[in-house]
C-alpha cells in the first residue's frame, strides 16, 4: 500500500483537521463524535440538510457543506456507515426550528444507522424527514437484493435540495424536491482499477491489467460484467444505454449530464467520456441543459468513472443554478 | 445452575469480547468473500469499546449493563452490524431491566425480545443469509428445550447447537439482504459472517453459563 497518510487509523480524523484548517470561513468541524456543519449553523427558520456516509468518497459529503447545499455531514470510517450518535449530534447542531432532512444513500448500514438516529431525534421533538437515494442502475431492484445503491445522483440532490432549503421552503417541500431528484436521476459506474482501504492495506478486488468492471459500486461492489478494456466510445455506449433505457429518459427530454471521476482518473479522460456522452444523447434526441464534469463522488484512488443523468424541469434548472458556496462546489457567489 | 448472576452476565460480555478479538480475522475473511471485508474489524472495535466502558462500572443491574453494551455498539461499530448488534443488546437489556439474576424464563424472554429487535431493525426473513439464520433457531431451540423440561444449562447448549446448524445452513443460500445480496447467485457457497458472529454469541453464553 502506497498512500500519503500518517497512520491508517488516523486518516479520517486528520482529513477533518485538514478541512477545518483550510475552510474556517465555510465550515466548523466537531470530533467527538465526528461531524461537519456550515459555519453559520444553525440557520433559524431554514430547513436543515444532514447527509452522511462512509469516508473515502471526497469531496462528498463534507466538501458539500456550506451555503446553498448541506448544513451538516457525518463521515464514517472509510467505506463504513457513520453511527447514530454522529447523526443525532449533527441534527441537533443544525436544527433551525424548521425541521431537518436526512439524506441517506441506500446501503443497509447507512439506512439502519440513519433510522436509529431519526428515532432518537424525533423522540426529542425534532421534525425529521428521511430521503433515500437509490439511483444505481447496475443493481437489479428486486425483492432479492438490498435494492439499488445510492451513487452519483446524491451530489445533484444535495445541491438542488440545498437550494430549495435556502429559499426557506417547508420541510415537506424540500423533502419532496429531493425525492423528485432521486426519482429522475440514474447512474452507472465503471472501474479500470481497484482501490485500497487504508485499514485493509490491500486492494478491495483483483482486476487484470486489460480488464474493466462495468457497473461497479463506489465501494468496489461488483457490477454487471467484467470485460476486456475497450475504447471510451464503446464503454460509454454500454453505460449510457443502461442509464437511458431505465425510466425516465425519452426523446425531447432535457437533462443534467454528470460525468464523475472515481478518484484516479484525470480530467482529460473525463472530457473524452463527456464528449461520447454528448454524442450519444444527441443521437437519442435528449438535450443536455446542464453538465458537471469532475471527481465529486469518488472511491479512494480507483480509476474509472460514472455517468449520471438527471431529467430536468425548469424548476430543477433554476435550483441547480442557484448560488452555492462549499469547499467542493462553488458558483454564483 | 439455577440462575445467572450479575457477575455471570459480565463474564459473558468479557468472554464475547475475547472471542470476537480471537475470531476477528476469520469474520473479516468471511465478509471479504461476500461483503466488504470489515465485519470482524467492526465487531472488534465495538467490543473493545464495550470493555473500556464497563471497566469499573458494576451497576448490579443486568438490564442497565446490557443496555450500556448496546448503546456502545451502536455508536462504535457502524455498518450493518452496529445497529443490529446494538439493537440485540438494547433489547436484552430492556427485557432484563432492574434484574440482578436471570432464571431460565427470564433468558427466554430476553432472547425473544432480542431476536424480534434484530428482525424489526433489519427486516430479514429466514434464509435471507443473515444473522437471523443463526439467532432464530437458537431462540427456538432454547424455548423447546425448556418445554421439554431440560435444565437451564442443557437448554443453553441446545440453543448454541441449533445456532451453529443455522449458521452452517447459510452456506448454500443466496443472500437477499445486506451487501452480499449485490452478488446474487455468487453469494452461494459462503458462510454468512453475521450468522457466524451470532452463533459465537450464543456459544459464548452457553460456554460461560453452562460450562462443563
Ligand atoms: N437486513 C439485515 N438483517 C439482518 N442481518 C443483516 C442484514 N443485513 C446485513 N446483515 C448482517 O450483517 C452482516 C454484515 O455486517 P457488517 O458489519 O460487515 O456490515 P456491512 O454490511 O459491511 O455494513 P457497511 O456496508 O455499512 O460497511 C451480514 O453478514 C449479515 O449477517
Ligand atoms: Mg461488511
Amino acid at each position: 500500500m502506497k498512500k500519503l497518510i500518517n497512520k491508517p487509523d488516523d486518516v479520517v480524523t486528520e482529513e477533518l483537521q485538514g478541512i477545518e484548517a483550510a475552510h474556517p470561513d465555510l465550515v466548523r468541524v466537531f470530533y467527538d463524535p465526528h461531524y461537519i456543519v456550515r459555519a453559520d449553523a444553525p440557520v433559524q427558520g431554514k430547513v436543515a440538510l444532514v447527509s452522511g456516509g462512509g469516508s473515502g468518497h471526497e469531496p462528498m459529503h463534507g466538501g458539500f457543506v456550506g451555503v446553498g447545499m448541506l448544513d451538516a455531514a457525518c463521515p464514517g470510517q472509510v467505506f463504513t456507515s457513520p453511527t447514530p450518535d454522529q447523526m443525532e449530534a449533527a441534527t441537533k447542531a443544525v436544527n433551525g426550528g424548521a425541521g431537518v432532512v436526512h439524506i441517506v444513500k441506500n446501503y443497509t448500514g447507512d439506512v439502519m444507522n440513519f433510522e436509529m438516529a431519526a428515532d432518537l431525534c424525533r423522540a426529542e421533538g425534532i421534525d425529521v424527514e428521511s430521503v433515500l437515494v437509490d439511483d444505481d442502475v447496475a443493481v437489479q431492484d428486486s425483492l432479492y437484493t438490498a435494492g439499488r445503491r445510492g451513487v452519483g445522483t446524491t451530489v445533484l440532490l444535495e445541491k438542488i435540495a440545498g437550494a430549495a432549503a435556502e429559499e426557506r421552503r417547508s420541510l415537506k417541500e424540500v423533502a419532496d424536491i429531493a425525492r423528485e431528484v432521486n426519482a429522475n436521476g440514474r447512474s452507472m459506474g465503471m472501474a479500470l482499477t481497484s482501490c485500497t482501504v487504508p485499514a485493509a492495506g490491500k486492494p478491495t478486488f483483483e482486476i487484470g491489467d486489460d480488464e474493466i468492471e462495468i457497473g461497479i459500486g463506489i465501494h468496489g461492489e461488483p457490477g454487471r460484467e467484467r470485460t476486456k478494456l475497450k475504447p471510451a466510445a464503446e464503454i460509454v455506449e454500454i453505460m449510457a444505454t443502461a442509464v437511458v433505457d431505465d425510466v425516465p429518459f425519452k426523446q425531447g427530454d432535457q437533462v443534467l449530464a454528470f460525468v464523475n471521476g472515481m478518484g484516479g482518473t484525470p480530467l482529460i479522460e473525463l472530457y473524452v467520456v463527456y464528449n461520447e456522452v454528448a454524442k450519444f444523447l444527441k443521437g437519442r434526441g435528449v438535450t443536455i441543459a446542464r453538465n458537471l464534469i469532475g471527481s465529486y463522488i469518488t472511491s479512494l484512488e480507483m480509476a474509472g468513472c460514472s455517468i449520471t443523468l438527471l431529467k430536468l424541469s425548469d424548476e430543477l434548472i433554476r435550483l441547480w443554478d442557484a448560488p452555492v458556496k462549499t469547499p467542493g462546489l462553488r458558483w454564483g457567489v | 445452575m439455577l440462575a445467572v448472576t450479575y457477575d455471570d452476565v459480565v463474564r459473558f460480555i468479557q468472554a464475547y469480547a475475547d472471542v470476537i478479538a480471537e475470531q476477528k480475522d476469520h469474520l473479516t475473511q468471511l465478509d471479504s468473500a461476500i461483503g466488504d471485508a470489515d465485519h470482524g474489524i467492526n465487531m472488534n472495535r465495538g467490543m473493545k469499546a464495550v470493555l473500556a466502558k464497563l471497566n469499573g462500572h458494576a451497576s448490579g443491574d443486568i438490564g442497565a449493563t446490557l443496555k450500556t453494551v448496546g448503546m456502545t455498539l451502536v455508536s462504535t461499530v457502524g455498518g450493518a452490524g452496529g445497529p443490529l448488534y446494538g439493537t440485540l443488546f438494547l433489547q436484552l437489556g430492556a427485557a432484563t431491566s432492574g434484574k440482578s439474576e436471570l432464571e431460565p424464563a427470564d433468558w427466554e424472554a430476553a432472547l425473544a425480545a432480542a431476536v424480534d429487535g434484530v428482525i424489526a431493525r433489519g427486516k430479514a426473513e429466514l434464509q435471507d443469509k443473515t444473522m437471523a439464520d443463526a439467532l432464530v433457531p437458537g431462540r427456538d431451540a432454547y424455548r423447546a428445550a425448556l418445554e421439554d423440561g431440560a435444565s437451564f444449562a442443557e437448554a443453553l447448549r441446545r440453543s448454541a447447537a441449533a445456532a451453529e446448524e443455522g449458521m452452517k445452513a447459510t452456506i448454500p443460500l443466496v443472500a437477499r439482504k445486506g451487501r452480499a445480496s449485490y452478488l446474487g447467485e455468487r453469494s452461494a457457497g459462503h458462510q454468512d459472517p453475521g450468522a457466524t458472529s451470532s452463533w459465537l454469541l450464543l456459544k459464548t453464553v452457553a460456554d460461560t453459563w453452562a460450562g462443563d
